[in-house]
Protein backbone atom coordinates (compact mmCIF):
# COMPACT_ATOMS: atom_id res chain seq x y z
CA UNK A 1 0.00 0.00 0.00
CA UNK A 2 1.53 3.42 -0.58
CA UNK A 3 1.10 5.28 1.99
CA UNK A 4 1.30 9.19 0.39
CA UNK A 5 -1.39 9.26 -1.93
CA UNK A 6 -3.96 8.93 0.24
CA UNK A 7 -6.77 10.76 0.36
CA UNK A 8 -8.54 11.80 4.40
CA UNK A 9 -11.25 9.33 4.43
CA UNK A 10 -8.73 6.27 2.96
CA UNK A 11 -5.71 7.44 5.40
CA UNK A 12 -8.00 7.31 8.35
CA UNK A 13 -10.11 4.72 7.38
CA UNK A 14 -6.48 2.52 7.35
CA UNK A 15 -5.62 3.78 10.71
CA UNK A 16 -8.74 2.88 12.31
CA UNK A 17 -8.67 -0.85 10.44
CA UNK A 18 -5.63 -0.71 11.65
CA UNK A 19 -4.39 -1.85 8.53
CA UNK A 20 -1.49 0.52 9.30
CA UNK A 21 -0.92 2.66 12.36
CA UNK A 22 -0.79 6.73 12.36
CA UNK A 23 2.99 6.41 13.09
CA UNK A 24 3.88 4.89 9.99
CA UNK A 25 1.72 6.97 8.24
CA UNK A 26 3.30 10.11 9.89
CA UNK A 27 7.05 8.25 9.06
CA UNK A 28 6.25 7.18 5.66
CA UNK A 29 5.35 11.04 4.82
CA UNK A 30 8.59 12.04 6.60
CA UNK A 31 10.63 9.69 4.55
CA UNK A 32 9.44 11.07 1.43
CA UNK A 33 9.86 14.91 2.73
CA UNK A 34 13.51 13.37 2.76
CA UNK A 35 13.56 12.05 -0.50
CA UNK A 36 11.89 14.95 -1.88
CA UNK A 37 11.49 18.04 0.12
CA UNK A 38 15.02 18.92 -0.73
CA UNK A 39 14.55 19.76 -4.27
CA UNK A 40 11.24 21.29 -3.90
CA UNK A 41 11.28 23.04 -0.44
CA UNK A 42 7.97 23.24 0.80
CA UNK A 43 8.73 22.89 4.39
CA UNK A 44 10.55 25.39 6.89
CA UNK A 45 10.46 23.38 10.36
CA UNK A 46 9.13 19.82 10.83
CA UNK A 47 7.38 19.02 14.40
CA UNK A 48 8.06 15.58 14.13
CA UNK A 49 7.94 15.23 17.70
CA UNK A 50 4.42 17.05 18.46
CA UNK A 51 3.60 14.82 15.22
CA UNK A 52 4.55 11.55 16.65
CA UNK A 53 3.06 12.30 19.81
CA UNK A 54 -0.10 12.96 18.74
CA UNK A 55 -0.14 9.83 16.23
CA UNK A 56 0.53 7.72 19.13
CA UNK A 57 -2.32 9.20 20.74
CA UNK A 58 -4.70 8.18 17.47
CA UNK A 59 -2.91 5.15 17.36
CA UNK A 60 -3.92 3.96 20.97
CA UNK A 61 -8.01 5.34 20.53
CA UNK A 62 -7.82 2.93 17.15
CA UNK A 63 -6.00 0.01 19.25
CA UNK A 64 -9.23 0.83 21.75
CA UNK A 65 -11.62 0.39 18.67
CA UNK A 66 -12.69 3.85 19.56
CA UNK A 67 -14.02 5.69 16.40
CA UNK A 68 -11.47 8.23 14.75
CA UNK A 69 -12.19 11.84 14.25
CA UNK A 70 -12.65 12.94 11.08
CA UNK A 71 -8.70 13.86 11.04
CA UNK A 72 -7.89 10.81 12.51
CA UNK A 73 -4.23 9.91 11.78
CA UNK A 74 -3.61 12.39 8.98
CA UNK A 75 -0.99 13.90 8.33
CA UNK A 76 -1.02 17.71 7.45
CA UNK A 77 1.02 20.97 6.97
CA UNK A 78 0.63 24.40 7.99
CA UNK A 79 1.49 27.31 6.22
CA UNK A 80 4.07 29.05 8.50
CA UNK A 81 1.80 32.23 9.02
CA UNK A 82 -0.23 30.01 11.73
CA UNK A 83 0.96 30.11 15.03
CA UNK A 84 2.17 27.17 16.81
CA UNK A 85 2.78 26.45 20.05
CA UNK A 86 6.50 25.08 20.60
CA UNK A 87 7.25 25.04 17.21
CA UNK A 88 8.72 27.86 15.46
CA UNK A 89 6.61 30.27 12.87
CA UNK A 90 8.58 32.57 10.71
CA UNK A 91 5.95 34.04 8.37
CA UNK A 92 9.09 33.72 6.00
CA UNK A 93 10.51 36.05 7.30
CA UNK A 94 14.02 36.61 8.85
CA UNK A 95 12.21 38.92 11.57
CA UNK A 96 10.77 35.80 13.33
CA UNK A 97 13.34 33.59 12.32
CA UNK A 98 13.61 32.20 15.84
CA UNK A 99 9.82 33.32 16.74
CA UNK A 100 8.64 30.25 19.12
CA UNK A 101 4.81 31.20 19.46
CA UNK A 102 3.12 30.29 22.77
CA UNK A 103 0.12 29.67 21.80
CA UNK A 104 -2.15 27.85 19.00
CA UNK A 105 -4.03 28.90 16.18
CA UNK A 106 -7.61 28.21 16.23
CA UNK A 107 -7.85 26.51 13.54
CA UNK A 108 -4.77 24.55 13.67
CA UNK A 109 -5.91 23.62 17.35
CA UNK A 110 -9.30 22.67 15.73
CA UNK A 111 -7.09 20.30 13.06
CA UNK A 112 -5.66 18.81 15.62
CA UNK A 113 -8.73 17.83 18.08
CA UNK A 114 -9.86 16.33 14.88
CA UNK A 115 -7.07 14.11 15.40
CA UNK A 116 -5.03 15.71 12.25
CA UNK A 117 -1.49 14.55 12.23
CA UNK A 118 0.87 18.39 11.98
CA UNK A 119 4.10 16.89 10.01
CA UNK A 120 5.85 20.83 9.98
CA UNK A 121 5.42 24.53 8.57
CA UNK A 122 4.91 25.31 5.43
CA UNK A 123 7.49 27.67 3.23
CA UNK A 124 5.53 30.97 2.07
CA UNK A 125 5.94 34.22 0.74
CA UNK A 126 7.48 36.50 3.36
CA UNK A 127 4.22 37.55 5.50
CA UNK A 128 1.97 35.91 2.39
CA UNK A 129 3.07 38.87 -0.14
CA UNK A 130 3.65 37.43 -3.09
CA UNK A 131 2.58 35.21 -5.99
CA UNK A 132 5.31 32.84 -6.64
CA UNK A 133 6.81 32.29 -3.48
CA UNK A 134 10.47 33.91 -4.23
CA UNK A 135 9.84 36.25 -1.21
CA UNK A 136 10.49 33.66 1.33
CA UNK A 137 13.44 34.97 3.34
CA UNK A 138 14.59 31.43 3.56
CA UNK A 139 14.62 29.36 0.46
CA UNK A 140 12.24 29.64 -2.68
CA UNK A 141 9.78 26.45 -3.00
CA UNK A 142 10.01 25.26 -6.61
CA UNK A 143 6.67 23.39 -8.39
CA UNK A 144 6.64 19.50 -8.23
CA UNK A 145 5.14 19.61 -11.61
CA UNK A 146 8.91 20.94 -13.10
CA UNK A 147 11.40 22.30 -10.99
CA UNK A 148 11.90 25.03 -12.71
CA UNK A 149 8.52 26.90 -12.31
CA UNK A 150 7.57 28.94 -9.05
CA UNK A 151 4.61 26.52 -7.26
CA UNK A 152 2.58 30.05 -7.04
CA UNK A 153 2.39 32.20 -4.18
CA UNK A 154 1.34 32.79 -1.15
CA UNK A 155 0.97 29.57 -0.20
CA UNK A 156 3.78 28.05 -2.27
CA UNK A 157 5.10 25.21 0.21
CA UNK A 158 1.28 24.40 1.09
CA UNK A 159 0.15 23.59 -2.22
CA UNK A 160 3.54 22.03 -3.44
CA UNK A 161 3.93 19.67 -0.40
CA UNK A 162 -0.12 18.43 -1.32
CA UNK A 163 0.96 17.96 -5.10
CA UNK A 164 4.48 16.39 -3.94
CA UNK A 165 2.54 13.70 -1.52
CA UNK A 166 4.46 15.26 1.34
CA UNK A 167 0.91 15.72 3.11
CA UNK A 168 -2.39 15.17 2.34
CA UNK A 169 -3.95 18.02 3.56
CA UNK A 170 -2.74 21.39 4.28
CA UNK A 171 -3.63 24.71 5.15
CA UNK A 172 -3.04 27.52 3.55
CA UNK A 173 -3.99 31.60 4.12
CA UNK A 174 -5.48 33.84 1.42
CA UNK A 175 -5.43 37.73 1.07
CA UNK A 176 -5.02 38.15 -2.69
CA UNK A 177 -5.44 34.63 -4.04
CA UNK A 178 -2.82 32.78 -1.84
CA UNK A 179 -4.61 29.77 -1.46
CA UNK A 180 -6.07 29.22 -5.19
CA UNK A 181 -3.52 30.67 -7.23
CA UNK A 182 -0.66 28.21 -6.06
CA UNK A 183 -3.58 25.45 -6.29
CA UNK A 184 -3.71 25.98 -9.53
CA UNK A 185 -0.43 26.23 -10.83
CA UNK A 186 0.31 22.86 -8.73
CA UNK A 187 -2.67 20.90 -9.65
CA UNK A 188 -4.57 20.58 -6.31
CA UNK A 189 -7.52 21.97 -5.01
CA UNK A 190 -7.61 25.37 -2.97
CA UNK A 191 -10.60 26.80 -0.93
CA UNK A 192 -10.74 30.13 0.48
CA UNK A 193 -13.77 30.22 2.25
CA UNK A 194 -16.01 33.66 3.07
CA UNK A 195 -14.81 36.25 5.30
CA UNK A 196 -15.33 35.52 8.87
CA UNK A 197 -16.29 31.59 8.30
CA UNK A 198 -13.09 30.34 9.55
CA UNK A 199 -11.43 31.90 13.10
CA UNK A 200 -8.37 34.32 12.20
CA UNK A 201 -7.27 33.80 15.61
CA UNK A 202 -3.12 33.01 15.43
CA UNK A 203 -3.13 34.31 11.75
CA UNK A 204 -0.46 36.33 12.01
CA UNK A 205 -1.90 39.46 10.49
CA UNK A 206 -1.00 40.73 7.10
CA UNK A 207 -4.15 42.50 6.00
CA UNK A 208 -6.73 42.16 8.24
CA UNK A 209 -9.86 43.03 6.53
CA UNK A 210 -9.05 40.69 3.50
CA UNK A 211 -6.86 37.77 5.02
CA UNK A 212 -8.46 34.33 5.17
CA UNK A 213 -7.18 30.65 6.06
CA UNK A 214 -8.18 27.85 4.12
CA UNK A 215 -7.15 24.24 2.99
CA UNK A 216 -5.40 22.88 -0.01
CA UNK A 217 -6.07 19.62 -1.26
CA UNK A 218 -6.36 16.78 -2.93
CA UNK A 219 -9.90 16.33 -3.86
CA UNK A 220 -12.90 18.23 -3.27
CA UNK A 221 -14.35 16.34 -0.64
CA UNK A 222 -11.17 16.50 1.26
CA UNK A 223 -11.13 20.64 0.82
CA UNK A 224 -15.10 20.12 2.15
CA UNK A 225 -13.87 17.82 5.29
CA UNK A 226 -11.09 20.07 6.59
CA UNK A 227 -13.60 23.17 5.91
CA UNK A 228 -16.17 21.69 8.40
CA UNK A 229 -13.37 21.16 10.92
CA UNK A 230 -11.87 24.66 11.36
CA UNK A 231 -14.94 26.71 10.48
CA UNK A 232 -17.59 28.38 12.94
CA UNK A 233 -17.55 31.16 15.50
CA UNK A 234 -14.50 31.65 18.03
CA UNK A 235 -14.58 34.30 20.76
CA UNK A 236 -10.77 35.03 19.69
CA UNK A 237 -11.55 36.55 16.78
CA UNK A 238 -14.77 39.15 16.47
CA UNK A 239 -15.29 38.92 13.02
CA UNK A 240 -15.57 35.26 12.88
CA UNK A 241 -19.38 34.43 12.21
CA UNK A 242 -21.59 33.51 14.64
CA UNK A 243 -23.61 30.89 11.91
CA UNK A 244 -24.02 26.92 12.43
CA UNK A 245 -21.59 25.44 10.35
CA UNK A 246 -23.16 23.08 7.03
CA UNK A 247 -22.56 19.35 6.74
CA UNK A 248 -20.35 20.37 3.94
CA UNK A 249 -19.24 17.16 2.94
CA UNK A 250 -22.63 15.59 2.55
CA UNK A 251 -23.77 18.81 0.35
CA UNK A 252 -21.43 17.32 -2.08
CA UNK A 253 -24.03 14.55 -3.15
CA UNK A 254 -26.76 17.23 -4.01
CA UNK A 255 -26.94 17.71 -7.75
CA UNK A 256 -25.83 20.46 -9.80
CA UNK A 257 -28.60 19.93 -12.35
CA UNK A 258 -30.76 23.30 -12.60
CA UNK A 259 -27.95 25.53 -10.51
CA UNK A 260 -27.14 28.84 -12.65
CA UNK A 261 -23.66 29.97 -13.10
CA UNK A 262 -22.06 32.82 -14.16
CA UNK A 263 -18.90 33.73 -17.19
CA UNK A 264 -18.14 37.26 -17.15
CA UNK A 265 -16.46 38.11 -19.82
CA UNK A 266 -14.45 40.63 -18.04
CA UNK A 267 -12.41 37.26 -16.88
CA UNK A 268 -11.71 36.37 -20.29
CA UNK A 269 -9.84 39.32 -21.70
CA UNK A 270 -6.71 40.81 -22.69
CA UNK A 271 -3.57 38.81 -20.66
CA UNK A 272 -5.35 35.45 -20.61
CA UNK A 273 -2.95 32.56 -22.21
CA UNK A 274 -4.64 30.35 -24.79
CA UNK A 275 -4.05 27.45 -23.20
CA UNK A 276 -5.69 28.32 -20.01
CA UNK A 277 -8.39 30.08 -21.86
CA UNK A 278 -9.80 27.13 -23.76
CA UNK A 279 -9.05 24.53 -20.49
CA UNK A 280 -11.83 26.99 -18.92
CA UNK A 281 -13.60 26.92 -21.50
CA UNK A 282 -13.99 22.88 -21.87
CA UNK A 283 -14.60 23.01 -17.79
CA UNK A 284 -17.76 25.55 -18.87
CA UNK A 285 -18.85 23.14 -21.58
CA UNK A 286 -18.24 20.33 -19.46
CA UNK A 287 -20.61 21.88 -16.29
CA UNK A 288 -23.24 22.40 -18.77
CA UNK A 289 -23.42 18.84 -19.94
CA UNK A 290 -23.79 18.11 -16.17
CA UNK A 291 -26.95 20.31 -16.44
CA UNK A 292 -26.11 23.83 -15.12
CA UNK A 293 -27.50 26.61 -16.92
CA UNK A 294 -24.30 28.99 -18.32
CA UNK A 295 -25.86 32.86 -17.87
CA UNK A 296 -23.43 35.90 -19.10
CA UNK A 297 -23.00 38.28 -16.37
CA UNK A 298 -21.30 41.70 -15.79
CA UNK A 299 -18.26 42.68 -13.44
CA UNK A 300 -17.77 45.66 -14.52
CA UNK A 301 -15.73 46.99 -12.32
CA UNK A 302 -13.32 43.86 -12.54
CA UNK A 303 -10.05 45.91 -14.05
CA UNK A 304 -9.98 47.97 -10.85
CA UNK A 305 -9.67 45.32 -8.34
CA UNK A 306 -5.86 45.02 -8.04
CA UNK A 307 -5.13 48.73 -8.17
CA UNK A 308 -7.79 48.75 -5.04
CA UNK A 309 -6.52 45.85 -3.43
CA UNK A 310 -2.54 47.15 -3.61
CA UNK A 311 -3.85 49.96 -1.47
CA UNK A 312 -6.49 48.59 0.37
CA UNK A 313 -4.00 45.24 1.43
CA UNK A 314 -0.78 47.44 2.20
CA UNK A 315 -2.13 50.19 4.03
CA UNK A 316 -3.73 47.40 6.74
CA UNK A 317 0.07 46.03 6.44
CA UNK A 318 1.89 48.98 7.22
CA UNK A 319 -0.67 49.43 9.90
CA UNK A 320 0.05 45.27 11.33
CA UNK A 321 3.64 45.15 10.72
CA UNK A 322 4.32 48.19 12.93
CA UNK A 323 4.56 45.64 15.95
CA UNK A 324 7.91 43.92 14.90
CA UNK A 325 9.94 46.49 17.06
CA UNK A 326 12.75 44.15 18.39
CA UNK A 327 11.13 44.24 21.51
CA UNK A 328 8.85 41.56 22.74
CA UNK A 329 10.06 39.25 20.01
CA UNK A 330 11.45 39.36 16.61
CA UNK A 331 15.06 40.24 15.59
CA UNK A 332 16.93 43.16 16.64
CA UNK A 333 19.65 44.66 14.78
CA UNK A 334 23.12 44.26 17.15
CA UNK A 335 25.36 47.11 17.77
CA UNK A 336 22.36 49.61 18.06
CA UNK A 337 22.68 52.86 20.44
CA UNK A 338 19.23 54.43 20.78
CA UNK A 339 15.52 53.10 20.62
CA UNK A 340 14.75 54.75 17.52
CA UNK A 341 17.90 53.42 15.54
CA UNK A 342 16.75 50.14 16.79
CA UNK A 343 13.90 49.92 15.70
CA UNK A 344 14.87 51.57 11.95
CA UNK A 345 17.71 48.82 11.74
CA UNK A 346 15.95 45.43 12.88
CA UNK A 347 12.79 46.93 10.86
CA UNK A 348 15.73 47.64 7.86
CA UNK A 349 17.76 44.29 7.93
CA UNK A 350 14.66 41.83 9.12
CA UNK A 351 12.08 42.54 6.48
CA UNK A 352 12.55 41.52 2.92
CA UNK A 353 12.21 43.91 -0.24
CA UNK A 354 8.40 43.01 -0.75
CA UNK A 355 7.28 43.72 2.77
CA UNK A 356 9.15 46.96 2.83
CA UNK A 357 7.78 48.21 -0.86
CA UNK A 358 4.02 47.17 0.69
CA UNK A 359 5.05 48.73 4.10
CA UNK A 360 6.23 51.72 1.83
CA UNK A 361 3.11 51.91 -0.19
CA UNK A 362 0.95 51.63 2.35
CA UNK A 363 2.34 54.05 4.88
CA UNK A 364 2.49 56.84 1.84
CA UNK A 365 -1.64 55.84 0.94
CA UNK A 366 -2.38 56.47 4.62
CA UNK A 367 -0.09 59.91 5.42
CA UNK A 368 -1.58 63.40 5.90
CA UNK A 369 -2.16 64.73 2.35
CA UNK A 370 -3.02 61.08 0.24
CA UNK A 371 -5.64 59.31 2.87
CA UNK A 372 -8.08 60.72 0.85
CA UNK A 373 -6.84 60.27 -2.50
CA UNK A 374 -5.48 56.95 -2.31
CA UNK A 375 -6.92 54.89 0.52
CA UNK A 376 -10.38 56.21 1.00
CA UNK A 377 -10.84 56.21 -3.10
CA UNK A 378 -9.55 52.27 -3.01
CA UNK A 379 -12.19 51.80 -0.41
CA UNK A 380 -14.65 53.28 -2.10
CA UNK A 381 -14.14 51.00 -5.23
CA UNK A 382 -14.14 48.54 -3.10
CA UNK A 383 -17.71 49.16 -2.23
CA UNK A 384 -18.28 48.79 -6.38
CA UNK A 385 -17.01 45.84 -6.74
CA UNK A 386 -18.28 43.97 -4.29
CA UNK A 387 -22.12 45.52 -5.61
CA UNK A 388 -20.82 44.25 -9.50
CA UNK A 389 -20.95 40.59 -7.30
CA UNK A 390 -24.01 41.14 -5.58
CA UNK A 391 -25.83 42.04 -8.84
CA UNK A 392 -24.42 39.24 -10.53
CA UNK A 393 -25.77 37.32 -7.58
CA UNK A 394 -29.21 37.90 -8.21
CA UNK A 395 -28.67 36.00 -11.28
CA UNK A 396 -26.82 33.22 -10.49
CA UNK A 397 -25.52 30.77 -8.02
CA UNK A 398 -22.10 30.95 -8.47
CA UNK A 399 -19.60 32.60 -11.13
CA UNK A 400 -17.12 30.41 -12.96
CA UNK A 401 -13.28 32.02 -14.01
CA UNK A 402 -10.15 31.20 -14.93
CA UNK A 403 -8.07 31.10 -11.24
CA UNK A 404 -4.88 32.81 -12.97
CA UNK A 405 -4.27 34.31 -16.35
CA UNK A 406 -1.50 31.96 -17.33
CA UNK A 407 0.09 28.69 -16.08
CA UNK A 408 2.80 28.62 -13.39
CA UNK A 409 5.96 30.89 -14.87
CA UNK A 410 9.44 30.14 -14.30
CA UNK A 411 11.55 31.55 -11.23
CA UNK A 412 12.96 34.59 -11.75
CA UNK A 413 10.72 35.48 -14.30
CA UNK A 414 8.44 38.39 -12.86
CA UNK A 415 10.83 38.63 -9.64
CA UNK A 416 12.15 42.18 -10.35
CA UNK A 417 8.88 43.51 -11.79
CA UNK A 418 6.39 44.14 -8.87
CA UNK A 419 3.93 45.12 -11.22
CA UNK A 420 3.78 42.24 -13.32
CA UNK A 421 3.61 40.46 -10.07
CA UNK A 422 0.79 41.80 -8.74
CA UNK A 423 -1.38 40.55 -12.38
CA UNK A 424 -1.18 36.98 -11.72
CA UNK A 425 -3.99 37.72 -9.24
CA UNK A 426 -6.10 39.68 -11.17
CA UNK A 427 -8.95 36.78 -11.49
CA UNK A 428 -8.47 36.06 -7.48
CA UNK A 429 -7.99 39.20 -5.77
CA UNK A 430 -11.74 40.59 -6.44
CA UNK A 431 -13.13 38.10 -4.47
CA UNK A 432 -10.93 38.68 -1.32
CA UNK A 433 -12.42 42.29 -1.58
CA UNK A 434 -15.82 41.17 -1.18
CA UNK A 435 -15.17 38.60 1.26
CA UNK A 436 -16.99 36.03 -0.85
CA UNK A 437 -15.71 32.45 -1.15
CA UNK A 438 -13.76 30.81 -3.84
CA UNK A 439 -12.32 27.20 -4.80
CA UNK A 440 -9.84 26.63 -7.32
CA UNK A 441 -9.74 23.21 -9.02
CA UNK A 442 -7.33 21.37 -11.17
CA UNK A 443 -8.95 21.63 -15.32
CA UNK A 444 -6.59 20.08 -17.27
CA UNK A 445 -2.68 21.32 -18.46
CA UNK A 446 -1.21 23.06 -20.90
CA UNK A 447 0.95 21.33 -23.57
CA UNK A 448 3.61 21.53 -21.22
CA UNK A 449 1.91 19.43 -18.55
CA UNK A 450 1.63 22.64 -16.72
CA UNK A 451 -1.54 22.28 -14.36
CA UNK A 452 -4.91 24.89 -14.87
CA UNK A 453 -6.94 26.14 -12.49
CA UNK A 454 -10.98 26.85 -12.79
CA UNK A 455 -12.12 28.95 -10.11
CA UNK A 456 -15.64 29.31 -8.51
CA UNK A 457 -16.51 31.89 -6.96
CA UNK A 458 -20.02 31.91 -4.57
CA UNK A 459 -21.97 34.09 -2.19
CA UNK A 460 -21.26 34.94 1.01
CA UNK A 461 -21.76 32.00 3.42
CA UNK A 462 -22.14 29.79 0.40
CA UNK A 463 -19.17 27.44 0.31
CA UNK A 464 -21.54 24.19 0.48
CA UNK A 465 -22.57 25.62 -3.28
CA UNK A 466 -19.38 26.15 -5.12
CA UNK A 467 -17.83 22.82 -3.26
CA UNK A 468 -20.47 20.97 -4.78
CA UNK A 469 -20.29 22.54 -8.60
CA UNK A 470 -16.55 21.27 -8.07
CA UNK A 471 -17.06 18.10 -6.99
CA UNK A 472 -19.41 17.64 -9.82
CA UNK A 473 -16.70 18.75 -12.46
CA UNK A 474 -13.68 16.95 -10.40
CA UNK A 475 -15.83 13.56 -10.62
CA UNK A 476 -16.99 14.07 -14.13
CA UNK A 477 -13.33 15.56 -15.59
CA UNK B 1 5.25 62.88 -13.93
CA UNK B 2 7.16 61.59 -10.80
CA UNK B 3 4.62 61.32 -7.55
CA UNK B 4 7.59 60.81 -5.41
CA UNK B 5 10.75 62.23 -5.12
CA UNK B 6 13.26 60.95 -3.09
CA UNK B 7 12.77 63.18 -0.11
CA UNK B 8 8.91 61.88 0.01
CA UNK B 9 11.02 58.77 0.43
CA UNK B 10 13.24 59.39 3.11
CA UNK B 11 9.99 60.95 4.81
CA UNK B 12 7.60 58.26 4.72
CA UNK B 13 10.57 55.29 5.71
CA UNK B 14 10.28 57.80 8.78
CA UNK B 15 6.80 57.65 9.81
CA UNK B 16 7.44 53.26 8.77
CA UNK B 17 10.49 53.38 11.10
CA UNK B 18 12.35 51.85 8.20
CA UNK B 19 16.04 53.03 7.82
CA UNK B 20 16.50 52.33 3.99
CA UNK B 21 20.05 52.05 2.45
CA UNK B 22 20.85 54.61 -0.22
CA UNK B 23 20.73 51.88 -2.82
CA UNK B 24 17.29 50.82 -1.47
CA UNK B 25 15.62 54.58 -1.14
CA UNK B 26 16.17 54.57 -5.05
CA UNK B 27 14.90 51.14 -5.87
CA UNK B 28 11.92 52.89 -3.88
CA UNK B 29 11.29 55.65 -5.74
CA UNK B 30 11.37 53.79 -8.95
CA UNK B 31 8.93 51.36 -7.83
CA UNK B 32 6.63 53.25 -5.90
CA UNK B 33 6.33 55.71 -8.89
CA UNK B 34 5.47 53.15 -11.34
CA UNK B 35 3.13 51.52 -8.76
CA UNK B 36 1.40 55.05 -8.25
CA UNK B 37 1.19 55.45 -11.50
CA UNK B 38 -0.63 52.22 -12.30
CA UNK B 39 -3.32 52.99 -9.05
CA UNK B 40 -4.13 55.92 -10.49
CA UNK B 41 -6.36 54.16 -12.67
CA UNK B 42 -9.49 54.43 -9.72
CA UNK B 43 -9.64 58.41 -10.19
CA UNK B 44 -11.34 56.80 -13.79
CA UNK B 45 -14.06 56.13 -11.99
CA UNK B 46 -16.53 59.07 -10.60
CA UNK B 47 -16.79 57.65 -6.37
CA UNK B 48 -18.43 60.40 -5.00
CA UNK B 49 -21.75 59.32 -4.02
CA UNK B 50 -20.55 55.88 -3.28
CA UNK B 51 -19.44 54.91 0.46
CA UNK B 52 -16.11 53.37 1.39
CA UNK B 53 -15.81 50.05 2.75
CA UNK B 54 -13.24 49.35 4.71
CA UNK B 55 -14.66 45.74 6.18
CA UNK B 56 -17.06 43.44 4.98
CA UNK B 57 -19.33 44.08 7.99
CA UNK B 58 -19.24 47.86 6.85
CA UNK B 59 -21.44 46.91 3.89
CA UNK B 60 -23.37 43.58 6.01
CA UNK B 61 -22.64 44.46 9.25
CA UNK B 62 -24.96 44.67 12.42
CA UNK B 63 -26.92 47.66 11.18
CA UNK B 64 -29.81 46.18 10.41
CA UNK B 65 -31.16 48.19 7.12
CA UNK B 66 -28.41 46.50 5.57
CA UNK B 67 -29.10 43.04 3.52
CA UNK B 68 -27.47 40.02 5.13
CA UNK B 69 -26.94 41.75 8.58
CA UNK B 70 -27.81 38.48 10.55
CA UNK B 71 -24.88 36.60 8.69
CA UNK B 72 -22.40 39.28 9.32
CA UNK B 73 -23.71 40.24 12.94
CA UNK B 74 -20.48 40.25 14.65
CA UNK B 75 -21.64 38.56 18.10
CA UNK B 76 -20.19 40.36 21.28
CA UNK B 77 -19.55 38.09 24.05
CA UNK B 78 -20.26 38.35 27.66
CA UNK B 79 -17.43 40.20 29.53
CA UNK B 80 -14.77 38.27 30.89
CA UNK B 81 -12.97 39.91 33.65
CA UNK B 82 -10.15 37.46 33.85
CA UNK B 83 -9.92 37.55 30.09
CA UNK B 84 -10.51 34.74 27.19
CA UNK B 85 -7.52 32.93 27.66
CA UNK B 86 -5.08 33.58 30.94
CA UNK B 87 -2.17 35.64 30.93
CA UNK B 88 1.34 34.15 30.27
CA UNK B 89 3.37 33.54 33.01
CA UNK B 90 6.45 35.61 32.67
CA UNK B 91 9.04 33.29 31.83
CA UNK B 92 6.51 32.55 29.15
CA UNK B 93 6.20 36.42 27.78
CA UNK B 94 9.95 37.15 27.82
CA UNK B 95 10.72 33.86 25.65
CA UNK B 96 10.86 35.77 22.44
CA UNK B 97 12.01 38.80 23.73
CA UNK B 98 15.78 39.57 22.05
CA UNK B 99 16.96 41.60 25.26
CA UNK B 100 15.14 40.87 28.88
CA UNK B 101 16.87 40.89 32.91
CA UNK B 102 14.28 38.23 33.57
CA UNK B 103 11.46 40.77 34.83
CA UNK B 104 11.54 43.49 32.25
CA UNK B 105 12.16 43.82 28.31
CA UNK B 106 15.48 45.65 27.76
CA UNK B 107 15.53 48.24 25.44
CA UNK B 108 18.56 50.80 24.45
CA UNK B 109 18.55 53.77 26.31
CA UNK B 110 15.60 55.86 25.36
CA UNK B 111 16.43 59.33 27.17
CA UNK B 112 19.92 60.94 26.16
CA UNK B 113 21.18 63.19 29.27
Amino acid sequence: MDLTSLTIDAARSVVQQRRTSARALAEAHYARIQKEDGQVGAFLTLSKERALKQADRIDRMAAEGKPLPALGGVPVGIKDVMVTRGVRTTAGSKILANYIPPYDCTAVARMEAAGAVVLGKMNCDEFAMGSSNENSAFHPVRNPRDLTRVPGGSSGGAAAAVAADMAVVTLGSDTGGSIRQPASFCGVVGLMPTYGRVSRNGLIAFASSLDHIGPLAKTVKDAAIVLRTIAGRDPMDSTSADLPVPDYVAELAKPVRGLKLGVAKEYFGEGLDNAVGQAVEAAIDKLKRLGCEIVAVSLPHTPYAIPTYYLVATAEASSNLARYDGVRYSYRAPGVKSLAEMYRRSRDEGFGAEVKRRIMLGTYALSAGYYDAYYLKAQRVRTLLVRDFEEAFTKVDAIVTPTSPTAAFRLGEKSNDPLAMYLADVYTVTADLAGIPGISVPCGETKEKLPIGLQILGRHFDEATILRVAHAYEQAA
Amino acid sequence: MMKVAEKDVAYVAGLANLELTQEEQAGMVRDLNSILQYVDRLNELDTSNVEPMAQVSDRYGVDGSKPGTERFSYASREDIPEGLRKSLPREEALANAPDSDGVFFKVPKVIER
